[in-house]
């Protein structure tokens, strides 16, 4: 199991894996996102308060999830390179950040739309949600800020896991705001005592799409952390062997 | 006892060693302790210039001016944290010393607060009054000021640690630390507010001091990792 | 399908957003295929440079 692990933490082993197992998530995500999204939009029946507004949700809930998981996995991976010195987790942590900022930056702006109608506001500044996902936003931007700012790649790795590290505090404000502050956004529908509350005909287009994206956003991540590795490794021998088979020419 | 143990400073030394350095080299260079001060007092008037100076305005606005004058005047302050040392060495002296590092490090941070947030609560009164504030919301917004202070200089020393000699580095940190910084500003100056309409102030002050306590604690940590990556 | 397009009175917001999200995934997919391409386009070009000076 080990052997295992170890082989996947190695280069050139990971760059080759990682192109197999790109289709095994992209084309599951694509699949489960189109029936989630076909369901979502003409199959679910209109909710009884908020009509057809609703049917945001099919893309609100994913966008704003993933932004949250993204970066628990930038976080965690940034963790584990700085205590394990796995090179390997580094180029994981740098590659999921553009994709959490944009999942934040979808939340917000589906959040904002679906807003309009249902609160009669573009944006709420008094609300915890919606301010701290803001922040996430923030909080990523400064993640890509530093890594460019620092030249030396292993100094950069180490220095933005650490601020990973101590912004991953974010997470659970942002999760529990709307329990511990009043807020207009509503509170927790799936997870939660009694189950979720919602009709089984809204809820499995919304549970495929969840799940569709997390596919999705695995496969987008395999590809960055590729090429990143790519680049990090762009100096040694497999990297020649693999661009210029052996025997081959330049 | 062999000579080198009996020679090296103890734990408690050590760190108030730090502190009393930072705080008469501020002293030894008043403008370092004065110019954020100047800056707290220039900001707080823009706002009257720009907004316009009735009372009512200055009464509302008030609380949210002087935070968020307080929270810059802290981030000019922050970049110069470690800059000098890092310049003339003492830096690598204190990350190769046998003291913890984040003990010394909670030392600079705490000579920080007392250079900088200390002297910017006991000199708030004197904005909060040209804003009309009573003085019963003044003693509240120097409470959240003081809590508000030592959480920013905690959390700012991880940002200071993170881009010492960086290019632009106050940009960077005022980046880095503004995300963190935000929920302090919220319930900093939303206490005062409701302080100053008679709403109850306890809730705030508690999470102020829960933040407080959990940048006190963590934070040195963060910055003793930050300052070894920065220092290779 | 007119009833469908229209959502209700809501169809701006509902299309608008669905069309958002279809377009920042795109953009995530061609921003990484770019990426992975001038990486690939460089290293080529860095060892081609290197080996014929040999």
């Amino acid at each position: 199991m080990w052997t295992w692990f170890h082989k996947l933490a190695s280069p050139p082993h990971f760059y080759s894996l990682s192109a197999t197992m790109i289709p095994w998530f992209a084309i599951p995500g694509i699949g489960l996102v189109a029936y989630g999204t076909y369901a979502g939009l003409f199959l679910a029946p209109a909710d009884y308060q908020q009509g057809d507004a609703f049917r945001i949700i099919y893309v609100h809930v994913p966008a704003a999830y993933l932004s949250m998981m993204t970066y628990m996995v930038m976080a965690i991976s940034a963790g584990i390179g700085l205590i394990w010195r796995i090179k390997l987790s580094h180029a994981v942590s740098a590659g999921a950040a553009p994709l959490g900022a944009w999942f934040t930056f979808l939340a917000l702006i589906t959040g904002s739309i679906w807003g309009r109608p249902m609160w009669g506001t573009w944006w709420e500044w008094g609300d915890p949600r919606l301010t701290s996902q803001l922040l996430m936003l923030f909080i990523y931007f400064g993640y890509m800020a530093l890594r460019a700012a620092i030249d030396d790649p292993a100094k950069a790795d180490k220095a933005s896991g650490i601020l990973a590290m101590v912004g991953a505090v974010n997470i659970p404000i942002i999760h529990f705001s709307v329990e511990w502050w009043s807020s207009l956004h509503q509170g927790a529908t799936l997870v939660r005592e009694g189950g979720p509350a919602m009709p089984v005909e809204m809820l499995y287009p919304l549970l495929a799409n969840i799940l569709g994206f997390t596919f999705i956003f695995g496969a987008l991540l395999l590809g960055r952390v590729r090429t990143e590795v790519l680049f990090r490794e762009r100096r040694k021998r497999w990297v020649r062997n693999l661009v210029f088979p052996e025997g081959g020419d330049a | 006892m062999t000579g080198d143990s009996s020679n090296m400073p103890d734990i408690w030394t050590a760190f108030t060693g730090v502190i009393r350095r930072d705080v008469l080299l501020a002293w030894k260079r008043p403008g370092d302790v004065l110019n954020p001060l100047f800056f707290f007092a220039m900001v707080s008037t823009l706002f009257p210039l720009a907004i316009g100076p009735s009372p009512e305005q200055l009464q509302f606005s008030g609380p949210g001016v002087v935070w968020v004058a307080a929270l810059l005047a802290t981030l000019l302050s922050l970049n110069s944290l470690f800059l000098s040392d890092h310049e003339d060495g003492s830096l690598d002296q204190l990350i190769l010393s046998p003291q913890p590092l984040p003990l010394l490090a909670l030392g600079k941070s705490i000579a920080h607060w007392l250079t900088t947030g200390l002297p910017l609560v006991f000199v708030s009164p004197v904005i909060a009054v040209t804003f009309q504030m009573p003085s019963k919301t003044i003693s509240i917004m120097m409470l959240t000021l003081a809590f508000g202070t030592v959480s920013l200089s905690l959390l700012g020393s991880i940002g200071a640690a993170l881009t010492v000699g960086l290019h632009r580095g106050t940009a960077l940190l005022s980046l880095l630390i503004l995300p963190l910084a935000m929920p302090i500003l919220i319930f900093g100056a939303r206490t005062v507010s409701l302080s100053a309409a008679d709403d109850a102030v306890t809730a705030g002050i508690y999470f102020l001091a829960a933040y407080c306590m959990l940048a006190l604690t963590l934070a040195p940590f963060a910055t003793a990792a930050a300052l070894r990556i920065s220092n290779e | 399908m007119n009833d469908a397009m229209a959502m209700g009175d809501y169809g701006a917001y509902v299309w608008s957003s669905f069309g958002l999200t279809l377009i920042v995934l795109a953009i995530c997919v061609v921003q990484g295929v770019l990426r992975h391409k001038s990486v690939l386009r460089d290293v080529k070009t860095r060892i081609r440079a290197m080996e014929s000076d040999q």
